[in-house]
């Protein structure tokens, strides 16, 4: 476009960005691979090439569990936040009649986002906890003659955290594809007959396909690479991927740890891709 | 949508789910601004016992909780580097990409790769770099890195989604009046794409202010504020812990307030001074 700049400008602009990104994505992800063929004993990394770190990790039933765990998480978590923000993001983008309107609940929606997501977690231990405001209330309305137990430091309260933290990653991208749909589109099949059910179900979910795909993306990706949220809302009592790691590093495991990164890495690149074939993203933006 | 016509009862149905959905996201974090202002005896949950800053005073104790002031000191300085850095960056590389050029693709996926690789993989493998490497991390070298990982692939997206609106008849106009393309860049686009640089940069911001699995491994001896956060909540558990977490959100509102009003004194000029069409030399 720009005619006049000589042809080695564009790459002048964007080599500090790949920079980085070979700085500090390419190269540790490279460093991992080559770390977890590496032998170690428990002070030093021993610079080798063995499989065992592989095989310890693949052989022990512990591994499986846990990847299943982080798998369920993902899963129900995707499920939760797909339907929750589908509806928030339909009501947004068809039900609010003004972009003023439109905007204002947006922004009241992506507010909390700008509190730190620990912060966010932990806010959850007044609501949930033994004494918590939830159990008090229903106590308190005879629902319940002694305390919940299960609201906190459990399963639950994981999934319940995730759904907190990522419902509006899931916002965002399907209200964008939502608000490119050509309203000519539903008019039309609103005079051809059909109900509003169909129109939401051949109309509007198909061409918000990319939106879906793009949140799915950031949801799932995020839940299966996570461990603080495992950690804090379950009390230590469930697994995670992304913990196995964290506790391998600690016990000064690196090799171990790089191996489980592997795998895991493995995991959500295929996640991804399986995903990303049932829509092109790239056209999307 | 159908102007005029009474709302059907799908929008209040809506609506109402719309309302609880803001109730879940607010309600939790308004419980903890609400207990930080407990009483020195209150505890970790309802009831208040009495309303005081005492828990605000705690905060600044070293003894009490960790280095709190100096994590605070050293997120707020990384973050804002990292928004210098990410706006500068992300700019030029959307400057590139409305040009061809070889390996756009590859660096395209490059940066998809660096927002959905997990960032504890991220932080893992930077951890592991230096230590192999035998250098130290720390905070402003590869917790530095490992945060503009994570902020340049959002700088680089908004900047598509500007740079695919913005009219190339302006650069044009320019050229033809005899601007230098640094010229160009300089009085022309810098000025129309202002307002969403100064987004990339809120994101770049937040989005480093709060990163914690990316500085685990990278921030090395010295703690950034969620590395802070973190420890806290596995060892505190009085509602310093809170007080904490009120002023983090404080300070996040007013760097969202800080940069809204940028965004409106831009405006504001631009109204001002903005154009000149029809007024003559």
């Amino acid at each position: 476009m720009s005619v006049r700049s000589p042809n080695w400008v564009p790459y002048l602009q964007v080599a500090p960005l790949s920079l980085v990104f070979l700085v500090f994505l390419v190269v540790p992800i490279l460093t991992i691979v080559v770390v977890s063929f590496f032998d170690y004993d428990s002070t030093r990394l021993l610079p080798d090439f063995v499989l065992t770190n592989y095989e310890e990790l693949l052989s022990s039933s512990i591994t499986w569990r846990t990847y299943g765990q982080t798998l369920e998480f993902a899963l129900i978590t995707w499920i939760c936040t797909l339907l929750i923000g589908f509806t928030v993001a339909y009501f947004l983008a068809f039900h609010v009649r003004s972009t003023a309107w439109q905007t204002v609940l947006f922004l009241v929606c992506t507010i909390p986002f700008w509190t730190s997501n620990i912060i966010r977690m932990i806010s959850w231990i007044p609501f949930l906890g033994r004494n918590g405001v939830l159990n008090t209330a229903l106590q308190g309305a005879g629902v319940i003659d002694r305390p919940l137990e299960f609201l906190l430091f459990s399963d639950f309260a994981v999934v319940l955290a995730y759904v907190h933290l990522y419902t509006l990653f899931m916002v965002v991208p399907i209200f964008n594809s939502m608000m490119r749909i050509d309203r000519s589109l539903i008019e039309a099949a609103h005079d051809a007959g059909a109900s509003g059910r169909q129109i939401l179900w051949n109309v509007i979910i198909p061409l918000c396909k990319p939106g879906i795909a793009i949140g799915s993306i950031f949801v799932v990706t995020i839940v299966m690479g996570d461990f603080v949220t495992v950690r804090l809302m379950s009390g230590g009592q469930s697994a995670s991927v992304g913990l196995m790691m964290i506790n391998a590093m600690s016990l000064l495991q690196y090799p171990a740890a790089a191996a489980n990164a592997v795998v895991l890495l493995i995991l959500v690149l295929m996640t991804v891709a399986l995903m990303i074939r049932v829509v092109d993203i790239r056209r999307e933006l | 949508m159908r102007d005029g016509r009474r709302r059907p009862l799908s929008f209040y149905l809506l609506a109402g789910f719309f309302g609880l959905f803001v109730l879940f996201l607010y309600g939790p974090t308004s419980t903890i601004v609400l207990l930080s202002f407990q009483g020195p005896s209150g505890g970790l949950t309802f009831p208040m016992n009495g309303v005081s800053l005492h828990w605000f005073g705690n905060l600044f104790e070293r003894q009490m909780v960790g280095d709190f002031a100096g994590s605070l000191q050293r997120s707020m300085l990384l973050g804002i580097v990292t928004m210098l850095v990410t706006v500068a960056v992300s700019f030029a590389a959307g400057l590139a990409f409305r040009k061809r050029f070889r390996g756009a693709t590859l660096v395209f996926y490059l940066a998809i790769a660096s927002l959905i690789v997990p960032s504890i993989l991220i932080s893992l493998g930077i951890g592991l770099l230096f230590r192999v490497l035998e250098w130290d991390p720390a905070w402003y070298s590869s917790a530095f890195g490992a945060h503009l990982s994570w902020t340049l692939p959002f700088g680089l997206l908004i900047m598509f989604a500007v740079f695919n609106r913005f009219s190339p008849s302006y650069e044009e106009a320019a050229r033809d009046l005899g601007a230098s393309p640094w010229q160009t860049i300089r009085h022309v686009v810098l000025p129309i794409v202002l307002p969403s640089l100064i987004g990339v940069g809120l994101f770049g911001f937040t989005l480093s202010y709060d990163e914690f699995a990316r500085s685990l491994y990278t921030s090395g001896t010295f703690n950034t504020l969620p590395l802070e956060i973190y420890g806290m909540t596995t060892n505190v558990t009085t509602p310093v812990l809170y007080a904490l977490g009120t002023v983090t959100t404080g300070v996040s509102f007013l760097v969202i307030a800080l940069s809204l009003a940028a965004f409106v004194v831009i405006r504001r000029r631009r109204a001002r001074f903005g154009s000149d069409a029809g007024r003559g030399v």
